[in-house]
């Protein structure tokens, strides 16, 4: 498609329609994208927010090396060869991040860890973690998206920040859109928001809950018993910062609802009490049930994020932290997890695939991975501190602007990717395929013997 | 000129675009060293928007620059931060057996350095557009 | 290497081609049973053994997004039961929801070479695509959910049945799906819509959209014969699990009349009794009615004791069995088209209630008359595991071992069965047909679960021996789409180049402009971004061709 730009020259202009914006959780599927094919750039991104029009329109095919080992050019197949050797041959590799790809190329990640006896995490640890811990405990009632805005006329996010984090999430789901048996969107629904902080997001609650900090698991705990009839404690305010007639009120509307639902995010995965806290919502949502139907639903960040934990979880039976080094996957947070590898100063080889945590992790952690003792090894599609850090650095063309694919929204809904331009860049899949089969292969040779007994 | 305060870092939507910018850039490096305070701990501190502080902990100390937020945005007694490498100077290794570090609700030291550039109150000049 | 391979010796079982025990030999090249190959073949003697075609399991529950959630719920159930990584395979964990890797090495290491998936949503029917294709060596397909699909019922409810049927028709191509499965239809709307409430008749409207159940199996049953898809609708009963549900049963058997109709885990809908009072069996009056209906095939879903794990589409019911057994607890409503609810469980022999369960399974298998008409399942993972078929088929060919295992089950239930009574054993070649010939049958998948020249060559190879569970619990070899993968217990090869069966079915394209309105209003997702792009298959999709029959065994 052609058309006449400012300047009366003529640009080569390509229309995607139902784009689907990986940067956050919400993985919008209706962005119309205008592509110059010319100059490689989206030029608009209609209807995405603030964070999706800068994940687009920043988006550059830059003039960089696609590999290189200790700073100096190589081609992508030395590279991939050098990565190949360090993991089979180090002694605990570890491999970490995944959530900004796609499951065709996260499928491929926890098979090159088995081959190397190593272990995998995603950047889950360091964000629903906890979430998924608490899951393996006390279990969640959950929806997919179209559900609350289908339904849903109680609307609660606890601990997190979606105006700033998630920013469609009111409009195209939860508080705004009209559905099915909310033909008058906000009017049919009664927004609740509990957090610390008065963020922008608390701008659009009918009821803001300024809870103390740290004490989301008292006021949890509190509303879990209201639902077995304990009043609520008439020392409510001293304990979490809010009265009880505000506490009696909200767990009323909570109970008298036709279909609730509480977003939560990391101010109670990352906050002390960690999956208690997430736990404990969980555990109220489920009790909750025996009044009205309701639902809880953690509000997941990166694009694909979702889609690593469930990709690791089908292939080794669980979301994160798995190590390999006994011939079968096992699963033990804070012991496989990347911040403790890294921290105790175990791993002594790094594969980290479209993450950050050079910049993101704790300072013992960066220590160590930037440290001798670990080689590392990073596949991104930007420049970054870490790919900046890295023995052997391979940058990748970016998932849902350069190449297809399969991504997870929040809600665990697989939704697929149409790319916008291609880029000279190699995909995440096309080296995370080679590595593969390379080191498939040196596990071959070296013909380990495998374990066949059980450790319990 | 010194105090302590309880650290929350988070996301913020400044921090997202910065980071699509490349992290590398100076937007996410300005960004992420902004430290939201609330109005009565400026006061109290000293402080004001734009002045130069030193946070510190026993696991790492960053340079960060101190914004005041009125009333009722922030409680008294906590900071916010936008994840980034300052942030994560202070993060322990610790995780409880859970794999995720405590990055919420760590105690801190600020401490002043020096004050910020006065900031241009004159208005740019409007433009045809509005 | 020779793509050929030369079966000698061996004790043929093939009641397709009404074979029975015989020596024979079988020839296979390029993945297909051929009737001569050349010398150069690679020879394996089976002298002693039993050949038979690989098995098709037409109802469990192993890959999409309630396996998925199961399987995070499990860690404490994986960590029991690691599945190790060899040479030549991945590792995996195991117990009750294995990982896909271990899911499909488990499957060959029983002899069985298909399963077919029974319940995924559309909208996450591409988690199940991808799961599969994480599944090494066998092959599947999934039934789609439609039975609560809130646009479907609407043009029921409206009267527009031509409209349905090319709606159906459009749903089972966008989603790649093999047949539609019906769960409890009608009971989503009440269970989402009005505080957790249940549908408890086949004739009561369900509140949201006025439609009574019988009408949406109607309109069902009837799109898929006019449609001819090869598996006609696949249903889970109303009423599933409560006692005195046999009623329903039957009352959904009689909607289908004389048209094709496969009713899903038999056992869990035969029970009499009161509701709300412990179930009895009506094992009599449900193969009674399918004995005398040859439109009707069923598979049983035996409970067997231990582990299991309820994950359904059904799901007030799974909420009502944790009210008698507080545990973790998992929901997910799907917009505008489907619930779930997942919940562990564990079948204890001392119980009243499970041993009933197991008797009536066990009564059912031995009264139907018909073998190609009764599938062997456990319901995996709702009854137990899969990895209990060896278990069920011993139950069955051993009148002694089933009176030993009665003995130390609750006496009160195994006073109140007959199946003490029932002396049938089921002879090598009538387990034959119910674990592979019928299934594939019953699915009309003609190149499969037989040995005739032209059929997948997926073949298992068992000793001949006295313990009828050793013999199926460890084929000798197994050897999938001509590939020996399975040789003396052994995986000497992975197989990962497994198909994706589903169908096809012509409709009209402008049904599209029926159906988008419907999406931009109410869905979540993009209307384009709906239907499954044929990437998903990655060119391993097979389509099975529609024929129009009212009974398995009309040609």
């Amino acid at each position: 498609m052609s058309a006449v730009s400012k300047d009366n020259t003529i640009v080569n202009e390509k229309i995607v329609e139902n784009a689907t914006c990986t940067f956050c959780g919400c993985c919008c599927d209706d962005i119309t994208l205008t592509v110059d094919m010319d100059k490689k750039v989206v030029t608009k991104a209609k209807d995405a927010c603030v964070l999706g029009k800068s994940w687009f329109l920043n988006h550059v095919i830059e003039d960089k090396p696609i590999a290189r080992i200790a700073g100096k050019e190589v081609p992508l197949d030395d590279a991939i060869d050098e990565a190949a050797k360090i993991l089979i041959e180090a002694k605990f590799p570890i491999l970490y991040g995944m959530s900004d790809t796609i499951c065709e190329a996260q499928r491929q990640c926890a098979p090159i860890m088995d081959d190397c006896l190593g272990t995998i995490d995603t950047t889950t640890s360091v964000c629903h973690g906890p979430s998924g811990m608490a899951f393996q405990g006390v279990g969640e009632p959950s929806m997919t998206l179209g559900e609350v805005k289908n339904r849903a006329d109680f609307v609660m996010y606890w601990g997190g920040n979606p105006a700033e984090a998630h920013p469609r999430h009111f409009a195209r789901y939860a508080v705004t859109p009209e559905g099915m048996f909310t033909p008058n969107g906000k009017d049919d629904r009664t927004v609740v928001i509990c957090d610390v902080r008065h963020t922008k997001t608390a701008g659009v609650a009918d009821i803001f809950l300024q809870v103390k900090p740290g004490k989301d698991f008292e006021l949890l705990w509190m509303l879990r018993a209201a639902c077995k009839g304990v009043e609520i404690p008439d020392n409510c305010k001293e304990i979490c910062g809010i009265d009880k007639e505000t506490v009696t009120d909200l767990f009323e509307k909570m109970k008298n609802c036709t279909y609730g639902v509480i977003f939560f995010g990391m101010g109670l995965t990352m906050s002390r009490g960690r999956h208690f806290n997430s736990g404990a919502l969980m555990a109220l949502a489920t009790d909750l049930n025996e009044f009205t139907h309701f639902v809880a639903k953690p509000a997941r960040g990166h694009g694909n994020v979702t889609g690593a934990d469930n990709v690791v979880a089908w292939q080794t039976g669980y979301p994160f932290g798995v190590n390999f080094s006994r011939g079968h996957p096992r699963f033990n947070p804070g012991e496989f997890t990347t911040v403790d590898t890294l921290t105790r100063g175990e791993a002594d080889a790094a594969l980290i695939i479209a993450s950050d945590p050079v910049a993101n992790f704790p300072k013992p952690a960066i220590d160590h991975i930037t440290s001798e003792k670990c080689k590392l090894i990073s596949i991104d599609t930007k420049n970054t501190p870490t790919s900046e850090a890295a023995h052997v650095s391979i940058q990748t063309s970016t998932y849902g602007i350069n190449t297809g694919g399969t991504v997870y929204r929040m809600d665990d809904v697989p939704i697929s990717l149409r790319p916008a331009f291609d880029s000279p860049f190699p995909s995440d899949l096309e080296v995370l395929t080679k590595l593969r089969k390379k080191v498939n292969k040196l596990a071959k040779k070296l013909n380990r013997p495998y374990a066949t007994k059980k450790y319990i | 000129m010194k105090g302590q305060l309880i650290l929350i870092p988070g996301r913020s939507a400044k921090q997202g675009v910065g980071l699509n910018k490349g992290k590398l850039k100076d937007e996410y490096q300005k960004v992420t060293t902004t430290l939201e305070v609330s109005f009565e701990d400026a006061a109290r501190m000293g402080l004001e928007t734009g002045d130069h502080v030193k946070i510190s902990n026993n696991i790492g100390e960053t340079n960060v620059t101190v914004k005041a937020l009125r009333e009722g945005k922030i409680p008294e007694g906590y900071a916010f931060i936008p994840y980034g490498p300052p942030s994560s100077c202070l993060f322990d290794g610790e995780t409880c057996g859970t794999g995720m570090p405590a990055s919420k609700g760590m105690t801190i030291d600020v401490e002043f350095i020096k004050k910020g550039e006065k900031k241009k109150t004159k208005l740019p000049p409007r433009t045809a557009a509005g | 290497m020779s793509n050929e391979i030369r079966i000698i010796n061996g004790i043929v079982f093939d009641p397709t081609n009404d074979i029975e025990g015989k020596v024979a030999e079988i020839c296979i090249r390029d993945g297909k049973i051929v009737s001569e190959v050349s010398k150069s073949a690679k020879v394996i003697n089976a002298k002693g053994m039993a050949i038979m075609p690989g098995g098709v399991d037409i109802h469990c529950h192993i890959t999409g997004p309630k396996v998925n959630l199961a399987r995070k719920l499990m860690p404490e159930d994986h960590r029991l039961d690691p599945h190790f990584k060899t040479p030549n395979t991945q590792s995996g964990s195991g117990g009750i929801v294995p990982s896909t890797f271990a899911t499909g090495y488990r499957y060959a290491t029983l002899g069985y070479t298909t399963a077919m998936e029974a319940a995924v949503p559309p909208l996450t029917a591409r988690h199940a695509l991808e799961e599969m294709y994480d599944t090494p060596i066998i092959d599947n397909g999934f039934y789609v959910l439609l039975g609560n699909n809130l646009f479907l019922q609407s043009l029921i409810a409206e009267g527009r049945y031509e409209e349905f049927k090319e709606a159906v028709a459009w749903w089972l191509n966008a989603t790649k799906a093999y047949t539609v499965k019906l769960v409890n239809p009608g009971g989503d709307e009440p269970w989402k819509g009005h505080k957790n409430l249940n549908v408890k008749d086949i004739d009561e409207d369900s509140k949201a959209t006025d439609i009574a159940p019988r009408k949406v199996i109607d309109a069902f049953i009837d799109a898929l014969h006019e449609l001819g898809t090869p598996h006609p609708p696949h249903i889970h009963c109303n009423n599933l699990g409560h006692s005195g549900n046999f009623d329903t049963t039957l009352e959904t058997m009689k909607t289908a009349g004389d048209r094709r109709l496969h009713i899903a885990h038999i056992q869990f809908n035969s029970y009499g009794g009161e509701l709300g009072k412990s179930p009895k069996s009506a094992s009599k009056e449900i193969t009674d009615y399918v004995n005398d209906h040859e439109n009707i095939t069923c598979d049983v879903g035996q409970v067997m004791f231990g582990k299991a794990m309820f994950m359904t589409a059904d799901a007030p019911l799974t909420y009502l069995l944790r009210g008698y057994k507080p545990q973790k607890w998992v929901n997910a409503d799907t917009e505008c088209e489907s619930g779930c609810g997942i919940l562990p469980f564990d079948y204890q022999g001392m119980i009243y209630t499970h041993a009933i369960q197991w008797a009536i399974g066990l009564e059912i298998f031995l009264l139907s008359k018909d073998p190609w008409r009764i599938v062997l399942s456990t319901d995996h993972p709702n009854g137990g595991s899969f990895m209990n078929y060896p278990m069920v088929i011993k139950l069955l060919m051993d009148y002694e071992f089933r009176k030993e295992a009665m003995k130390h089950l609750n006496q009160k239930a195994m006073n109140s069965t007959i199946l003490g009574e029932l002396k049938r054993e089921y002879t090598l070649n009538e387990i034959c047909i119910i674990t592979r010939a019928g299934p594939a049958k019953c699915l009309g998948l003609k190149n499969k679960g037989h040995l005739g020249v032209g059929a997948d060559a997926d073949i298992t190879i068992y000793d001949m021996l006295e313990d009828k569970e050793e013999m199926f619990n460890a084929p000798r070899y197994v050897i999938k789409a001509g590939m020996l993968l399975i040789e003396n217990h052994e995986f000497v090869s992975d197989y990962t180049d497994k198909k994706v069966l589903r169908v096809a079915p012509e409709f009209d394209k402008d049904i599209e402009k029926v159906i988008k309105p419907f999406f931009d209003d109410f869905y979540s997702v993009s209307f384009r971004n709906y239907p499954i792009q044929d990437d998903y298959l990655h060119g391993h999709g097979v389509v099975i061709d529609s024929v129009k029959k009212n009974s398995i065994h009309e040609n």
